[in-house]
C-alpha cells in the first residue's frame, strides 16, 4: 500500500505571533476528491501553501506523497501541481503555448513535453485545436486547458481552486467528470472552494475557521451531525453557516 | 421615485466578438433583478451599457420614473454602480472611505451621519471602522464598496457579480442587505455567475454567449420549465462550451 496522498500532523504556521493555522490535522487518501472549506482567512489558503512546498511548517509535519520538508520542500513541489479557474493561463498565447510555457517552467525536455501534452490533451478529451488563443476559448475549454498545464509534470496531487467557478453549466458538468476520472487514475484531488454545489460533489470535506480544523467528514455526514432531527433537510451552506458562526460563540 | 429600464435589441460588438446579440429585458422598479450567466456571458458588457460607459452597437435602453418615460439624464444623480473590483483605497479606512465619498456626493453633514451609522450597523462594520481597506477581507471589502454606493441614497442600483469570491457567510449577510435596500423600493439589478443566487431575486434574466436564455420570477420559471434549478435550464437550452 502506497503513502497517503496528503498526511498532516499537528500541522502549526505562524506569522510573527499570528497563528495562521493551528494544529491542523487530516489525512487525505490516493484516489480522494477531498473538499478544503472556511471562511475567508480562515487559513485555507495557509494551509495549501504548504502543501504545495511553499511555505515551511513551523511546527508538526506535513507530508505529500510520501514526501517530507527536509529538502525544504522541494521534492513536494514536483509532485504537486495547482490550478486556480482565474490565473493559470496566459490569454495572448495560445493553447499550445500555454501548455509548452507550463512544460517548461517545470524544466521538460521537449520531446517528454510532447508526449504529455498527448497523453493529457487524450485523457482530457480537448477537442479545440491547439492554435487558438486562450482568450477566444469558450470557459469550460479553458479550465480543461488549465488542468493539462497544472499537469504537465505529471504530479501525484493536485490543487483545484474553485475550478468551475463562473464556468457555464455544460462545462462544469464535463469538468467534474473529468476530476472524478483524474482520482480514478489514483491522483489525489484537493478542492477549495467558497461554492457549496462544487463542496457537494467531494468525497469529504474539511471545514477551517481561525486556523483550525473544525469539522470534516462527507457532505451527507456533515449534514446529518449538523442538523440531526429528522427531515430537516439543510444545505451544506446552512451546515457551513452553523458550523463556523456555532464556532465564533 | 421608482426607475425602470428596459432594453431592446442591445448588440454591442468588442473587438472581434460580439457581446451581446440582441437583448431585449425589462428590469422591474423597486426588486432585486438579477443577470444570471457564466463568465462570458456578456452580463459586465450589459451593465455597462445600461450606466451609460458604453454605447451600443445597435438597440435601445430606455429608462423610466413612476412608470413614465424619462431621460437618462434624469435618472443618472441617483444611479449607483460597484464594478466588479470596487475601486477603493487600500491605505484609507473604512470610516475614511464613507467620509470621502459623501464629500465625492456633497452629502450634508447630518445626512452623512446618520447613513454612515446606519450603514455600519447593518454590514456589522462597526468594529472595523478603522481598518484600513487594503487590510480588509474579501467579503468586508464588497460590503464597503456596497455602503459607498449606498451612501448616496440611490434609485438604481448596478452591481456587477458583488458575492464573487466570497465565503458562504458574508455572502448571506450581502444578500439579506441587499433585501434592505429594496425594501425602500430601489431597483436593484445584480449579475452573478451563481445559479443558487436567483433564487433571491424578484426577476432574473438568463444570458449566455449574449443571448437572454429566460426571464421571469424564479419560482414561477421553475415551474414552467419544470425545472428544480437554474443550471438544468443552461444544460437544457444553452451551448456546449
Amino acid at each position: 500500500m502506497s503513502a497517503p496522498g496528503v498526511e498532516v500532523s499537528e500541522l502549526v504556521v505562524r506569522f510573527g505571533d499570528f497563528t495562521a493555522v493551528d494544529r491542523v490535522s487530516f489525512t487525505v487518501e490516493r484516489g480522494e476528491v477531498f473538499g478544503f472549506l472556511g471562511a475567508n482567512g480562515a487559513g485555507k489558503t495557509t494551509t495549501i501553501r504548504v502543501l504545495c512546498g511553499l511555505l515551511l511548517p513551523t511546527s508538526g509535519s506535513a507530508r505529500v506523497a510520501g514526501l517530507d520538508f527536509s529538502d525544504g520542500g522541494k521534492a513536494i513541489k514536483s509532485k504537486v501541481g495547482y490550478m486556480s479557474q482565474k490565473f493559470t493561463l496566459y490569454p495572448d498565447l495560445t493553447a499550445g503555448e500555454n501548455l509548452a510555457f507550463a512544460a517548461g517552467l517545470r524544466k521538460l525536455d521537449p520531446g517528454l513535453a510532447r508526449e504529455r501534452t498527448r497523453e493529457l490533451l487524450d485523457f482530457i478529451g480537448f477537442t479545440p485545436a491547439l492554435t487558438v488563443l486562450v482568450r477566444d476559448l469558450p470557459g469550460g475549454f479553458k479550465q480543461e486547458l488549465a488542468l493539462a498545464a497544472a499537469m504537465m509534470h505529471a504530479p501525484e496531487v493536485v490543487f483545484l481552486d474553485e475550478p468551475t467557478s463562473g464556468v457555464a453549466p455544460a462545462g462544469r458538468v464535463r469538468f467534474w467528470e473529468l476530476i472524478y476520472k483524474l482520482a480514478g487514475a489514483g491522483k489525489t484531488v484537493l478542492v477549495t472552494t467558497h461554492y457549496m454545489d462544487e463542496a457537494e460533489r467531494c468525497g469529504r470535506v474539511a471545514l477551517m475557521r481561525a486556523g483550525k480544523l473544525i469539522a470534516l467528514d462527507s457532505p451527507a455526514a456533515l449534514k446529518r451531525e449538523a442538523f440531526p432531527k429528522p427531515g430537516a433537510a439543510p444545505s451544506l451552506e446552512d451546515v457551513f453557516v452553523k458550523l463556523v458562526e456555532g464556532a465564533d460563540r | 421615485m421608482s426607475v425602470g429600464v428596459e432594453t431592446s435589441g442591445l448588440r454591442k460588438r468588442l473587438k472581434a466578438n460580439e457581446a451581446l446579440s440582441g437583448v431585449t429585458l425589462s428590469f422591474e422598479p423597486g426588486v432585486l433583478n438579477g443577470v444570471i450567466g457564466p463568465d462570458g456571458a456578456g452580463k459586465t458588457t450589459l451593465l455597462r451599457v445600461l450606466i451609460g460607459l458604453l454605447a451600443p452597437t445597435e438597440g435601445t435602453v430606455a429608462y423610466s420614473v413612476d412608470g413614465r418615460p424619462a431621460g437618462f439624464d434624469a435618472i443618472r444623480p441617483g444611479m449607483a454602480y460597484m464594478p466588479q473590483q470596487p475601486s477603493l483605497y487600500p491605505d484609507l479606512s473604512v470610516r475614511e472611505h464613507l467620509e470621502f465619498f459623501a464629500d465625492l456626493y456633497r452629502l450634508p453633514a447630518a445626512v452623512y451621519r446618520e447613513r454612515s451609522e446606519e450603514l455600519l450597523r447593518v454590514t456589522r462594520l462597526e468594529r472595523f471602522q478603522d481598518r484600513r481597506a487594503g487590510r480588509l477581507s474579501g467579503g468586508m471589502y464588497k460590503k464597503l464598496g456596497l455602503m459607498c454606493a449606498l451612501l448616496q441614497s440611490p434609485s438604481l442600483m448596478l452591481l456587477d457579480e458583488p458575492t464573487n469570491g466570497v465565503d458562504p457567510i458574508s455572502r448571506r449577510e450581502f444578500w439579506e442587505l441587499l433585501g434592505r435596500v429594496t425594501a425602500r423600493k430601489v431597483t436593484v439589478i445584480i449579475s452573478t455567475a451563481y445559479m443558487e443566487e436567483a433564487d433571491r431575486c424578484a426577476r432574473v434574466h438568463l444570458l449566455e454567449a449574449g443571448k437572454v436564455l429566460a426571464s421571469g420570477a424564479p419560482a414561477e420559471l421553475k415551474r414552467e420549465r419544470g425545472i428544480k434549478g437554474f443550471a438544468e435550464l443552461f444544460l437544457r437550452l444553452g451551448g456546449a462550451a
